[in-house]
């Protein structure tokens, strides 16, 4: 994956639970299955109420998001432990999610499966930007540019982590770096 | 160390650890189910390989419990998938919904949702099935692939949620990875007034720290009050644990501890063993709070978040369409036992779901009587409509047939444990959480009310 990455946001606030990112009735689709793990990322965040988000993240019929990016307040990921809600995100070819803060699991889900960054911004992005507005996302210099501003906010380093998402997860990065047998 | 470091190191081989260290632990117990089995066994066959075989074969718990009772057939199929690889590896502790080792589930909805459909292994919720069934152990570490894993808690385990790569890995090695958490301390003093609830205790420790206030942390309950509290109550707090986004919740070990796990370890015939961890003189807590229990009042946790508290009597102006009882949280004996006492004689007036965690919960209903009436009965009666189908059902929404899940725009309260927008079916209802004496309250008056105007 590449060390930027540029395109529109989608913007949602606190407490997105796993349930708005994928409703527990999509539970029956395995994600390592291929045809399942597609039709995951058709249900991407289709949970967020319409009356707070009127405009779906993946449109409807569609597989794929126009969003690459997920701008989002405190708490994203909260709830279940459900590995579901960051691979329907990542099938629906989002790659980063920017938000104030993360919760446990779902930040370990990103990692272990290597669908997205999380990366934590303590500017409260999700005030600032709308739906559709282009950002520069670089991971080495942890910045985020919005490019109808020029404005630059930075986001905490990923550490540890940033090798075993860019390894596309944590069996990928285990074999590379030989903890585990190929 | 605290409880939490005092497991943690003991698993990781190390004298000490503290709060931060990456260690690498042994499990002691690896539990799945029905939604996130499927997709492990598919991690595990991925990366070790087709003919792998797991790490233990013993300490391997897979329990059927979330999407069973429903006619769709991917969810029937996740059942058969379970079966299979406990098949292929000789898996000692399956929980399967059928008997016929070589059948596949299918559910008839023709039977409608109320009868049983389900055979003599079956056990229900995981989380309250892995204590019924003796495989919770003081001291010990149990991963879940399910976020209310830290139930087990209440036992002095240390037990936490982890997704399906991370579950697939320990599925193969046994191992892994994890940081070991900061403590926060509550110590419970006082004993709860009549008409209050453990659940009650969570919601307002949630409330007063928020929804996010135990991120990456281990949340240990300790002090004579929570002494005085009895495992099931225990059980319901360390469960919600969560819900303030914790990593665990932790009692200490006591003489209810001991007697329930031999009581239930011997029972199941699973291994007797344990070692618990008891408090250090010095302990380093992240922060500190102290909770007189004598002054707590029922509580709710209002759409859209656990954190979301008022007092159930601020909220008697809130009409409501449902009401629900049931889940790991609010499912136990002890909970329908005190939403009875409330119902018990009266009708309730919005739709109400009753939906007992374990088959063995079911029996216990149906085999207590007050005055010469079974409680299942007395609630049957009271127009609660009782599945003998014991699951996780509506907690979670689930497939749309699923029993009690709210299909269209309303407001449920509930004994359950999430209330984030959609989690009990439609995303635009609305959950509010309580105890089942407030659920029951609730129930006979169409609104939210204050259990303490019925409780005798």
């Amino acid at each position: 994956m590449s060390k930027v990455i540029k395109g529109p946001v989608y913007v949602v606030k606190d407490n997105i639970d796993t349930d708005q990112i994928i409703p527990a009735q999509y539970l029956n689709l395995i994600p390592t299955i291929e045809d399942e793990y597609e039709k995951l990322g058709s249900y991407a965040m289709c949970g967020l109420p319409d009356s707070l988000y009127p405009e779906r993240y993946v449109e409807e019929g569609k597989v794929d998001s126009q969003y690459p990016i997920v701008v989002a307040g405190r708490n994203f990921g909260c709830g279940s432990s459900r590995e579901h809600a960051p691979i329907a995100m990542g099938s629906a070819d989002c790659q980063l999610v920017l938000a104030e803060s993360f919760a446990r699991i779902f930040f370990r889900n990103c990692v272990a499966t290597g669908e997205l960054y999380p990366c934590e911004c303590t500017d409260r992005l999700c005030d600032v930007l709308k739906n559709g507005d282009v950002v520069t996302v670089d991971l080495d210099a942890c910045t985020v540019t919005v490019d109808e501003t020029g404005k630059t906010y930075s986001f905490k380093p990923l550490g540890d982590v940033r090798s075993v998402v860019d390894a596309g997860g944590l069996f990928n990065y285990a074999r590379q770096n030989n903890m585990i047998s190929a | 160390m605290t409880l939490t470091e005092k497991i943690l190191a003991r698993a990781a081989g190390k004298a000490q650890v503290q709060a931060g260290d990456n260690v690498w632990v042994k499990a002691d117990t690896l539990m799945t189910h029905d939604v996130c089995g499927p997709g492990t066994i598919g991690v595990f066959k991925r990366e070790f390989g087709e003919d792998a075989k797991v790490w233990d074969k013993e300490r391997i718990v897979i329990i059927p419990d979330h999407y069973i009772f429903t006619a769709d057939s991917r969810s029937n199929r996740n059942v058969d998938i379970l079966r299979e690889f406990v098949k292929q590896q000789d898996i000692k502790y399956f929980y399967d919904v059928i008997d016929d080792p070589d059948g596949k589930w299918v559910f008839n909805p023709d039977q409608g949702l109320l009868k049983k459909q389900y055979g003599s292994n079956y056990a229900g919720v995981c989380h309250t099935a892995l204590a019924h069934r003796g495989h919770t152990r003081p001291g010990e570490v149990l991963f879940g692939t399910d976020s209310h894993t830290c139930m087990a808690g209440a036992f002095n385990q240390f037990a936490t949620g982890i997704g399906n790569t991370d579950a697939g890995f320990v599925m193969g090695t046994g191992k892994l990875l994890i940081k070991v958490p900061e403590t926060m301390h509550f110590r419970l003093e006082g004993e709860m007034q009549p008409g209050v609830m453990a659940k009650d205790i969570i919601l307002h420790i949630i409330g007063e720290i928020g929804f996010d206030g135990a991120t990456y942390r281990a949340m240990q309950f300790d002090g004579p009050g929570a002494n005085s509290l009895t495992v099931d109550d225990r059980m319901t707090i360390a469960n919600m644990a969560i819900e303030a986004g914790g990593k665990n919740g932790i009692f200490e070990f006591d003489e209810k501890t001991r007697a329930y796990v031999d009581h239930r370890t011997s029972m199941n015939g699973t291994r007797p063993n344990y070692d618990p961890v008891e408090r250090d003189a010095n302990e380093t807590f992240v922060s500190e709070l102290v909770v007189d229990l004598s002054k707590l009042e029922p509580t709710i946790a209002c759409h859209p978040d656990p954190g979301n508290r008022k007092l159930a009597k601020e909220m008697s102006d809130l009409v409501l369409d449902r009401a629900y009882i049931g889940s790991c949280t609010g499912g136990k004996t002890s909970d329908f036992l005190a939403f009875a006492q409330v119902i018990k004689g009266k009708s309730v007036v919005i739709d109400t779901f009753g939906v007992p965690a374990t088959p063995e919960i079911v029996n216990d209903l149906k085999t207590t009587e007050w005055d010469g009436k079974s409680v299942w009965d007395i609630l049957s009666d009271a127009g609660v409509q009782m599945t003998e189908n014991a699951g996780c059902s509506a907690c979670l929404g689930g497939p749309v047939d699923t029993f009690g899940r709210m299909n269209k725009p309303m407001k449920c309260i509930s004994a359950t444990n999430r209330n984030f927008p959609g989690r009990m079916g439609h995303k635009e209802s609305q959950v509010f959480l309580a105890s089942p004496a407030t659920v029951a309250a609730s129930a006979l008056t169409g609104k939210v009310t204050d259990p303490r105007e019925y409780w005798s």
